[in-house]
């Protein structure tokens, strides 16, 4: 029913031109980002982005993350809009067209 | 055309037993076959009235209603509407905390079901209207809550109805799309039919919040659904509101189809999934028709406009 899952290209070797990744930021958290509503960090993974994004805007880092690292709890974070926590999470490899979203876990309508 | 037609002894007894329709020209893969759960056809026209029975089941049977309470819930709309019906047959007085910014149809018909509207802000969204109704249950002891995003009766009505609905018309289903609002539909509809077929997968389509409804303070105002558990479901995609329009209007113009707007969210999924897999059969849930949305025209306004993103449409 469903085809074989094809792996992404492999993260480009050390050397090579590091990735940049779009990142859209939601409204709560862009007084962080010197209230930019797009931002670029680089990295191969989800998990490099952010960490990239932090080491750039420290104010973000205990917003996104919990001390051990993983997403806090009422931050999504989506890969060309699929919750990453679905794909291998912060593992999820990125590609340099791949746009991330976070948004605040929110109500949906009812 | 087949000959049929049921009688009840009354209109909450007319909720569920919707239709399955076969959607083939709307399906992206010949391969896949996409059917539609069509839930504008329940009484008040959504799959609400499914979950709103429950709810007022559940807080009679809790012994909670006493002869001065009134029914409290903070709804976008449909939930309201439905929960309205039931307690005007029951004759219990309710009131709706809605959002500002839903469809004027949502507002006038709770209007006419008697329900009494407060409204929250529009630019905090159901997250304000959620603190906002739980801060009036806590600060008024007449307000007793559905509380339809923590309730287990509101899965409990998509396990006892929705699920076995679905299984009975189309046993060999493999995949399961609905929209995520509180969780309910996922979770229940989705624990039936893995007991049907551990093997059928469960997708989520959310709307992509607009930019003025994301009003918060902090993240710690973020809210998740005390009913929605993460690990039932098999993945979640963001639908921004004009890509849902499109489909809407696609599926309205192939298959005569007249849907809400997150229905054409959870299409928008069924399509992109059907496009992933090669063969097999994919259920979609459409929550409700498209009546409520007519006064926002959305099968013909400019997909480009940004005030679209604004309203609240889920």
């Amino acid at each position: 029913m469903w085809p074989e899952r094809r792996g992404r290209p492999a993260p480009a070797a050390d050397g090579v031109r590091r990735r940049v990744t779009a990142v859209r930021i939601p409204p709560v958290l862009r007084p962080q980002v010197g209230n930019e509503k797009q931002v670029d960090a680089a990295g191969a993974t989800v998990g490099e982005v952010l960490g990239d994004l932090v080491a750039r805007h420290p104010a973000l880092h205990e917003q996104l993350l919990t001390a051990d690292g993983s997403l806090h709890r009422f931050v999504n974070v989506y890969l060309n809009g699929q919750d990453v926590r679905y794909l291998d999470d912060l593992a999820t490899p990125v590609g340099e067209h791949d746009t991330l979203i976070i948004l605040p876990a929110m109500a949906g309508g009812s | 055309m087949t000959l049929g037609s049921s009688r009840y002894a009354s209109l909450l007894e007319a909720i569920g037993h919707t239709p399955l329709v076969e959607i083939p020209r709307f399906s992206p893969n010949p391969g896949v076959r996409l059917l539609v759960k069509l839930e504008g056809a329940n009484p008040t026209g959504s799959v609400k009235d499914r979950v709103a029975l429950y709810l007022v089941r559940s807080l009679e049977e809790s012994g909670r209603l006493g002869s001065d309470s009134i029914v409290l819930e903070p709804s976008s709309g449909n939930t309201g509407i439905s929960l309205a019906m039931i307690c005007r047959l029951r004759g219990r007085p309710l009131t709706v905390v809605m959002p500002a910014n839903v469809t004027r149809e949502r507002r006038q018909l709770l209007e006419i079901y008697g329900a009494q509207i407060v409204d929250s802000p529009a630019e905090t969204g159901s997250n304000g209207a959620v603190r906002l109704a739980r801060s009036m249950a806590a600060s008024d002891p007449r307000y007793v809550m559905a509380d339809q995003y923590a309730n287990p009766a509101n899965p409990a009505a998509h396990y006892e109805t929705t699920g076995p609905e679905i299984v009975a018309a189309c046993p060999e289903l493999d995949v399961f799309v609905a929209g995520l609002g509180t969780g309910g539909t996922l979770m229940g509809v989705g624990r039936r039919l893995r007991e049907h077929n551990p093997n059928v997968r469960v997708y989520a389509a959310e709307p992509m919040p607009g930019e003025l409804v994301q009003g918060l303070r902090s993240l710690d105002e973020g809210f998740v659904p005390e009913i929605f558990d993460a690990q039932a479901v098999d993945g979640r995609f963001l639908v921004s509101t004009a890509e849902s329009i499109a489909a809407l209007r696609r599926v309205t113009a192939t298959e005569g189809i007249f849907a809400g707007v997150s229905s054409g969210g959870v299409l928008v999924v069924a399509e992109k999934l059907a496009r992933q897999m090669q063969s097999g059969t994919i259920v979609a849930l459409l929550a409700d028709g498209g009546w409520k949305y007519l006064s926002e025209d959305v099968w013909s306004r400019d997909l480009e406009d940004e005030s679209l993103e604004s309203l609240s449409l889920w």
